[in-house]
């Protein structure tokens, strides 16, 4: 029993949160994602967070999950990141502060760039410097790409991660577009740049950006999803070559919880 | 509208004024009703009109499949099936049923259900959204998706969908439009309507798209169809249902409409110039993605005893089949509406998308409607279940009908009709070989049907629920053609769910016996080709028909479902679910145009390891290549006879007991090596030949893989084939072309002994596709990326 209890105070500090709304469809993945790593996860609907139900300070890691939150109507991520910004007010940016990690894939990454939560400068995590608009197709595409981290060291995430990760996008909006050439300067100059896409630029993103921090390291985006290639009988290459077991996307969950078990 | 009075008029006059009133009911059903309502002395509500036409309606009901047939073959000899659908689909279920052991519930859900590993069951289900595609292609293939989706939610008490399947056949899609008939879109806008409305639904909800097919035709010009399919794991245990008198009627989901008002009788008639469009319902993805979600915790926590979707008759079909044994009463009052101002049918008979009903104990009400509140989701509560045999309906206090459930249910008469079947007067077609085989082999690559869907397919997600271990697209580049889907929907085991489908109307044009037997089989052997065994598999079957008054058109459905039963049962691959969609013709100006009969086949396979998986791209220079099954001259309804403006005579047939004994050394030879590194595997790559025969198998294998190959026709395994153009292009059934480990060639052929196979060639490095003709002299010589690139070149708008 002594064991049982130290175990639950382990998984505690391993905590998870993969927060979702209506639309949300990547939650089952990412979750799994999350378990293989070593973290405890547990989905939740925003509305249980806005109407108090469960505390983000319970949490150590923070995930926004793939999907259409509300349809993506209006823009993508929009309604959620205003959720975010109105309803739960400081919560997020005050979870960051503290310490704790925040990830958004896909539409999680529309969603904390629409809040202000990334790029983040100057700690301002209300301002909207960034944005990921309509893919140069005009239309949602469906690829396997190669991701090429170009993080120097800021980012926690992919410090000592592998140079590349081979995950598919899965986008419509995804083409990354900074408010200004300054802000495109700012983003090099502080290492906030993560990945980028290698060969091919699939939806005209600036720079083949597919992934940026803020200025702690501690705040992800990226379009991409790592969490599609958790085995490598989810990758397409494993036909032709042999990989190892473990997808290369899990590496970023790793990662993660590396950071928050050396923190404790 | 005005009421429509039944007593003391004649049933031929009912039915005119049933149709204008969209009721599609014919002079049987009319004197059965008469006949009640005289019984009870008084005239019946429109609402209770209404529930009787949807409920009685082709949609719902199935009337040509179930009816009483009387059936002439070629040769002169009359049959009366009395159920063409007991006698041959369900009947080869029920000769294999005993055999397989893996059959949980099968025809009787919204869904087939087949077990699948030690915590699951698998379950699948395919629609036809066919009329309303053709009016509004986008919202028609969006409701077509959402619809299937709610199927396979309401099969036992919940399945989640893990995958999305769809098959399209349009019109030729360049077609002039001077050409296009009046009051019909054209078939490349349909193909864009329906494209974006299956890819803004299926992506938004977050279930991926896996497999398809895209067909054209001419004949599909006014009558597009749109199958859609899902794919669904259900916890063991959660398998039946049965709503309760006194359990609570729980609509949930989206609010009640006037949009899609008679879908389901829509689906009797044929189209003309004057359909509304307000048939066809409206989309709205993440309406039903939100209660999704809270649907399966409700079920996990077992707050409702059973369930249905709201489809085709909405709230009238749902409650009145959830309550068919017991009785249920409804207040119409109580559901919500999109706006006021609706008349009590039309609340009644409402498609509006979204919505499903649910059967609550009285004690879990509370619960419930909190736990969809807490997600945004209304659940209202709008009647309960009773014991009184009845379907009553209130609204603003007063009965607006009552019907007998067992009138409703089984007082239909039953469809009597005639059918015969002739062969038609097809000629095998006279022309002498063509020198240029490779420009041919171009064109073949280049036709509609066989060239590269990616277009299509890369608007698809079919990577979400991180489960895809083989994708549609494969090889190299990832843009090769993949023969079949495989998912793995959950992680702590490797057991998958690989899915496949087989369609080919064209050969129904010479024999729609050979046609179904010719579908099954390709479904089957895309399976083969990914690596998954034949030992558990169930069938789909979805029939596509014309008007089953006419006589020939229904002799084709005849024939077509007794090669169905055939065949099934001689591959012990039963049926589980179907679906069927008459009356799929237009009139314009006087003239009725019909589309070919077409079966789609879709096979549902359970692999034990996922990793089993083959992709179809040639992998490693210096690897020999097999073709396993033989090749005879069967080119009636081929491509390449299509190309030399023929239909011919020579259809491919089908032996099973050979077929079955390759697919199964196949699948042994397929499974060798699993999880270990690719060189101890025996299969590299394999690829079924299907349209466009050996040669466009070939070049496809080659191309994805960005490698070369060399062949020789003379060792081909081969009856009666003394042409390269035959050897080449002829569309024989149960074929595979495998690469094989060179290091493994002995264990691949003590596998396959005793079946038609022989390694006719090897793989080379990249650059061309070479072919020793029959006489040895090099009849092809094609660079493969030339290949590609007329592959890649017809469907890319």
């Amino acid at each position: 029993m002594e064991g049982d209890a130290e175990l639950v105070k382990i998984m505690a500090e391993f905590k998870a949160m993969v927060l979702k709304t209506a639309g949300t469809n990547c939650d089952f993945e990412t979750a799994e994602a999350l378990r293989l790593a070593g973290f405890s996860p547990e989905t939740m609907h925003v509305n249980e967070l806005i109407r108090g139900g469960k505390n983000l300070r319970d949490y150590r890691f923070l995930v926004l999950p793939g999907g259409f939150s509300h349809g993506d109507y209006i823009a993508s991520g929009k309604i959620l990141a205003n959720k975010l910004k109105y309803r739960l007010g400081e919560d997020v940016p005050r979870f960051i502060e503290e310490g704790n990690l925040v990830l958004g894939i896909c539409n999680g990454f529309q969603t904390l760039v629409k809040a202000g939560l990334l790029p983040g400068f100057d700690g301002n995590y209300k301002r909207q410097d960034v944005t990921l608009t309509f893919n140069d197709s005009g239309h949602f595409q469906d690829e396997w790409i190669e991701l090429k981290n170009v993080n120097k060291g800021r980012c926690v995430f992919s410090k000592g991660l592998r140079k590349t990760i081979h995950c598919p996008i899965n986008h419509g909006e995804g083409k990354f577009i900074p408010g200004s050439r300054k802000v495109l300067a700012r983003l090099h100059e502080q290492d906030q740049v993560v990945f980028k896409y290698a060969g091919r630029n699939p939806n005209g993103s600036l720079d083949d950006i597919a992934g940026i921090c803020d200025e702690t390291g501690r705040v992800l985006g990226l379009m991409p999803h790592c969490e599609k290639n958790l085995f490598s009988v989810n990758d397409p290459r494993s036909t032709r070559l042999d990989l190892p077991v473990e997808g290369e996307g899990t590496a970023i969950f790793r990662k993660a919880f590396e950071f928050v078990k050396k923190r404790k | 509208m005005p009421e429509l009075r039944v007593l003391d008029r004649k049933p031929a006059d009912l039915v005119r004024l049933g149709k204008e009133a969209q009721l599609h009911l014919n002079e049987g059903e009319f004197a059965a009703i008469q006949k009640y309502f005289e019984r009870l002395g008084r005239e019946p509500t429109q609402l209770e009109l209404e529930t009787i036409a949807q409920t009685w309606s082709e949609h719902c009901k199935h009337k040509v499949f179930n009816g009483v047939i009387e059936y002439v073959d070629e040769r002169g000899h009359k049959e009366i099936i009395d159920n063409l659908f007991k006698r041959t689909i369900r009947k080869a279920t029920e000769r294999v049923a005993g055999e397989v052991g893996w059959l949980v519930s099968v025809f009787k859900d919204n869904a087939g259900i087949i077990a699948f590993n030690s915590s699951h069951h698998a379950c699948m289900k395919v629609e036809t959204h066919n009329h309303p595609s053709a009016l509004d292609p986008y919202g028609g293939a969006n409701t077509g998706l959402g619809g299937v989706i709610r199927d396979v939610l309401g099969c036992g008490l919940g399945a989640k969908p893990v995958a999305n399947t769809d098959v399209f056949c349009f019109g030729l899609p360049d077609l002039a439009y001077k050409d296009l008939p009046s009051g019909v879109l054209h078939p490349k806008r349909i193909a864009k309507g329906v494209r974006e409305g299956v890819r803004d639904y299926g992506n938004r909800i977050g279930i991926p798209t896996v497999n398809g097919a895209i067909l054209f035709d001419a004949r599909y010009t006014c009558n597009p169809l749109v199958y859609c399919g899902t794919v669904g794991v259900l916890p063991k245990g959660m398998e039946s249902k049965q709503a309760r008198p006194g359990d609570k009627i729980v609509a949930i989901g989206g609010r009640t409409g006037r949009d899609g008002i008679h879908g389901a009788t829509f689906s009797s008639a044929e189209l003309d110039e004057s359909v509304s469009t307000s048939v066809v319902q409206i989309g709205n993805a993440i309406e039903e993605k939100k209660f999704l979600d809270v649907l399966l915790k409700a079920r996990d926590l077992r707050l409702y005893s059973s369930l249905t979707d709201c489809g085709a008759g909405g709230f009238s079909s749902a409650v009145g089949e959830m309550g068919a044994d017991c009785g249920a009463r409804v207040d119409l009052e109580k559901a919500p509406l999109k706006y006021a101002g609706m008349q009590s049918w039309e609340i009644w008979v409402s498609e509006s998308q979204e919505r499903m009903v649910l059967a609550v104990p009285p004690g879990n009400v509370e619960r419930l409607v909190k736990l969809f509140a807490d997600e945004d989701v209304e659940a209202s509560v709008i009647g309960e279940f009773t014991d009184d045999r009845l379907l009553s309906v209130h609204h603003g206090g007063q009965l607006a009908g009552q019907l007998d459930m067992a009138f409703l249910h089984r007082g239909n008469p039953r469809l009597e009709q005639k059918a015969s079947w002739k062969p038609k007067p097809f000629e095998e077609p006279v022309f002498s070989e063509p020198k240029n085989l490779g420009s041919l082999l171009k064109r073949l690559l280049a036709a509609p049907n066989i060239a590269s869907k990616e277009t299509t397919i890369r608007q698809y997600d079919h990577e979400v629920q991180g489960g895809s271990v083989l994708k549609p697209l494969v090889g190299a580049d990832l843009d090769g053609p993949g023969d079949a889907a495989i998912m793995r929907p959950f992680f702590d085991g490797w057991a998958g769910l690989a899915v496949s489908n087989g369609i080919n109307p064209l050969y129904g044009d010479i024999d729609p016996y050979w046609m179904a037997a010719s579908a099954i089989d390709e479904a089957l052997r895309n399976l083969v080709a990914v690596g998954c065994s034949l030992e558990r598999v169930a069938l789909l079957d979805n029939f596509c028909w014309g008007n089953p008054k006419d006589e020939a058109k229904l002799g084709e459905l005849v024939r077509a479902a007794k090669a169905c039963h055939d065949v099934a049962v001689a591959f012990k691959t039963p049926f589980i679910s179907g679906k069927d969609s008459f009356h799929n013709e237009y009139t314009v100006g006087g003239k009725t145009v019909s589309i070919p009969s077409t079966l789609l086949i879709s096979a549902l396979g359970v692999m034990g390891d996922v990793r089993q998986r083959v992709s179809m791209d040639f992998k490693q220079k210096g690897n020999p290549l097999y073709v396993v099954g033989k090749t005879f001259q069967e080119l009636g309804g081929s491509h390449y006879y299509r190309l030399q403006g023929a239909v011919g005579r020579s259809v491919p047939r089908l032996v099973v007991a050979r077929a079955r004994k390759q697919y199964a050394g196949l699948a042994k030879a397929a499974a060798i090596g699993v999880g270990k590194k690719n060189r101890d595997r025996v299969v590299r790559a394999m690829h079924d030949c299907s349209e466009g025969g050996l040669g466009v198998a070939l070049a496809e294998m080659a191309f994805a893989g960005g490698l070369g190959c060399e062949i020789d026709l003379r060792k081909l395994p081969r009856e009666g084939v003394e042409r390269n153009d035959y050897a080449l292009f002829s569309e024989s059934n149960a074929r595979h072309l495998v690469e094989v480990n060179k290091s493994k060639r002995t264990a691949f052929e003590r596998l396959l002994r005793g079946t038609d196979f022989a390694c006719i060639g090897r793989v080379t490095g990249p650059g061309r596709l070479v072919v020793k003709g029959l006489q040895g002299e090099t009849v092809l010589d094609e660079d493969g990326k030339a290949l590609k690139k007329a592959w890649k070149g017809t469907l890319n708008w």
